[in-house]
């Protein structure tokens, strides 16, 4: 099962398409999908389900409702894996 | 007073051309953009050729993020490759995504005739029917929603006027260029993006050749397939691509030294009714003389002033008619009737996209001074014979003072643009303009 950095680095890597603005600084746990890095709402449902496809895992709607920073993302991702 | 427009740049992604250099290459060369496809033999198809631009690999990767790319089928994706190139090509840059300034001088009226039935076909009927809705994404929406293409153009080019999807047949992409030479002549707008785009699918050509009205007796030779003007003719070869144009008002054009390509000097967009002779798939004579007619009063040209047509002329058994409507709108018939060529004799016929594509190809013909061949005309038709000497079937160098441009569409509807070189001449410029009219009429 992967680490908890492990799981970060490969869900940084599978939103950057849909980075809209650069941070301008290092991406982490407290980086806002919205307001730091402009993910708008319909891009947030492709994002999902590219993790479930990645990670093997089913994200339900009360789970998408948390996802607001990337490492609340992170959290979900890691209570979901098997 | 209604403001001139000028075309100040063009775009292009055609069966026989990427980009205007390669279209422009192919026109005067006479190249047919039509191939094979075997999976129309597979199918069942009647029409086993067809027209589909040919992209470079790792074209659409150059000019569009990984995320445009997972939202876009294949009607955004010629719309999106054609705007960029007129964009770049008029010498206009796009602002910022991030500054949060939209261009509010600058509109686009962009059409398609059919639209996202990829994406329809290829994901929201199989997703849903498979009850897979989660599935289905976030992208679906934007994809087949009828202004997919204009919602597309608009955010790529930051675009802050008059942002729509026209959609009127095989009308489409002239009408777009008339819709838009209205907002600029009007002042509403300094510059339009204007044209059409269609994509390839066969969901959209299946329906037209359950109705017999595609090219099926020419599948082993696809260069000699489309054959507008021809006794031979016995049907369209489907076609797909897009045309963009930039619209103008000449002042801000010579305002910011861009390059002006040609005049828009007016059009007409009308409906037939369906009556006189007219139905859902058929011209009523009426309307498209009428149509004609009242282009060139709204350009102030005289019919004996025009020079060229750039024909709707499908390779239908439309064509004589469309000889014979023409030569009813302009007085003028056998010897005395302007010169004039098929554009999808070489690209097919791409619906929405067919008048935009066309209209490019009037515009490089007028800034380049040359008329292209019409090809596969070799065997006249039998009514077209009178005019034999106006079809242009090889290259010639010609200056075109004037040009029409028509297009007819199911629904009995008809556009017609009417065109010119660009003059500094004074007669021209004291001449009245597209809208002049309306906009006088309004005041009274």
């Amino acid at each position: 099962m992967p680490d908890r950095d492990e799981v970060r680095k490969r869900f940084i890597e599978l939103i950057k398409p849909f980075i809209r603005q650069d941070p301008g600084q290092e991406i982490t746990d407290d980086t806002f999908l919205d307001a730091d890095l402009r993910v708008n709402s319909a891009r947030m449902i492709d994002i999902v389900l590219e993790s479930e496809d990645a990670f093997n895992i089913l994200i339900d709607d009360a789970s998408m409702g948390r996802l607001d920073t990337v490492g609340a993302a992170v959290t979900v991702i890691m209570e979901k894996l098997p | 007073m209604a403001k001139r427009v000028v075309v100040t740049g063009l775009g292009v992604v055609a069966p026989n051309g990427v980009g205007v250099s390669e279209f422009t290459r192919a026109l005067r060369a006479g190249k047919s953009g039509i191939r094979h496809d075997p999976e129309r033999v597979r199918l069942g198809f009647g029409c086993e050729v067809s027209g589909i631009p040919q992209l470079e690999a790792g074209l659409a990767e150059t000019q569009f993020s990984v995320a445009q790319l997972k939202a876009m089928n294949e009607v955004m994706l010629y719309a999106g490759l054609a705007s960029l190139e007129c964009w770049a090509d008029a010498r206009l840059t796009i602002s910022d995504p991030a500054s949060g300034n939209a261009d509010y001088s600058t509109g686009a009226i962009f059409g398609t005739g059919i639209g996202g039935v990829d994406t329809i076909a290829a994901r929201l009927i199989p997703f849903t029917d498979a009850a897979q809705i989660r599935r289905l994404g976030g992208t679906v929406p934007e994809q087949v929603m009828c202004s997919a293409v204009s919602a597309f153009l608009g955010g790529i080019l930051g675009l802050g006027g008059h942002v729509s999807t026209n959609s009127s047949a095989c009308c489409t992409g002239t009408e777009a260029v008339i819709l838009g030479a209205r907002e600029v002549a009007s002042g509403r707008a300094e510059r339009m993006l204007v044209g059409g785009s269609e994509a390839s699918s066969l969901y959209i050509s299946a329906g037209f050749d359950a109705m017999r009205v595609l090219s099926r007796n020419f599948n082993s030779t696809p260069a000699a397939a489309s054959r507008p003007l021809s006794a031979s003719a016995a049907g369209f070869v489907p076609g797909a691509g897009a045309g963009a144009i930039m619209l103008e008002s000449l002042e801000s054009a010579l305002g910011r030294g861009a390059r002006i390509y040609a005049e828009i000097l007016g059009g007409e967009i009308n409906c037939g009714g369906q009556r006189n002779g007219g139905t859902t798939t058929a011209s009523s004579a009426t309307g498209v003389v009428r149509c004609i007619t009242q282009a060139l009063r709204d350009a102030d040209v005289a019919p004996e002033e025009v020079d060229y047509v750039n024909g709707h002329l499908t390779a239908t058994g439309a064509d004589p008619i469309e000889i014979a409507n023409l030569s009813t709108a302009l007085q003028r018939s056998s010897s005395d009737f302007p010169l004039v060529n098929a554009t999808k004799s070489m690209i097919g016929h791409a619906l929405g996209a067919s008048g935009a594509l066309e209209c490019v190809a009037t515009v490089v013909q007028i800034a380049e001074n040359f008329l292209h061949p019409s090809i596969n005309c070799e065997d006249l038709h039998p009514r077209i014979l009178p005019i034999a000497a106006s079809v242009i079937t090889q290259t010639i160098s010609k200056q075109i003072g004037v040009a029409l441009k028509t297009s007819f569409g199911f629904g009995d509807v008809n556009a017609c643009l009417v065109l010119s070189n660009y003059s500094q001449d004074e007669r021209i410029n004291e001449r009245c303009r597209i809208g002049t009219k309306s906009a006088n009429a309004s005041l009274n």
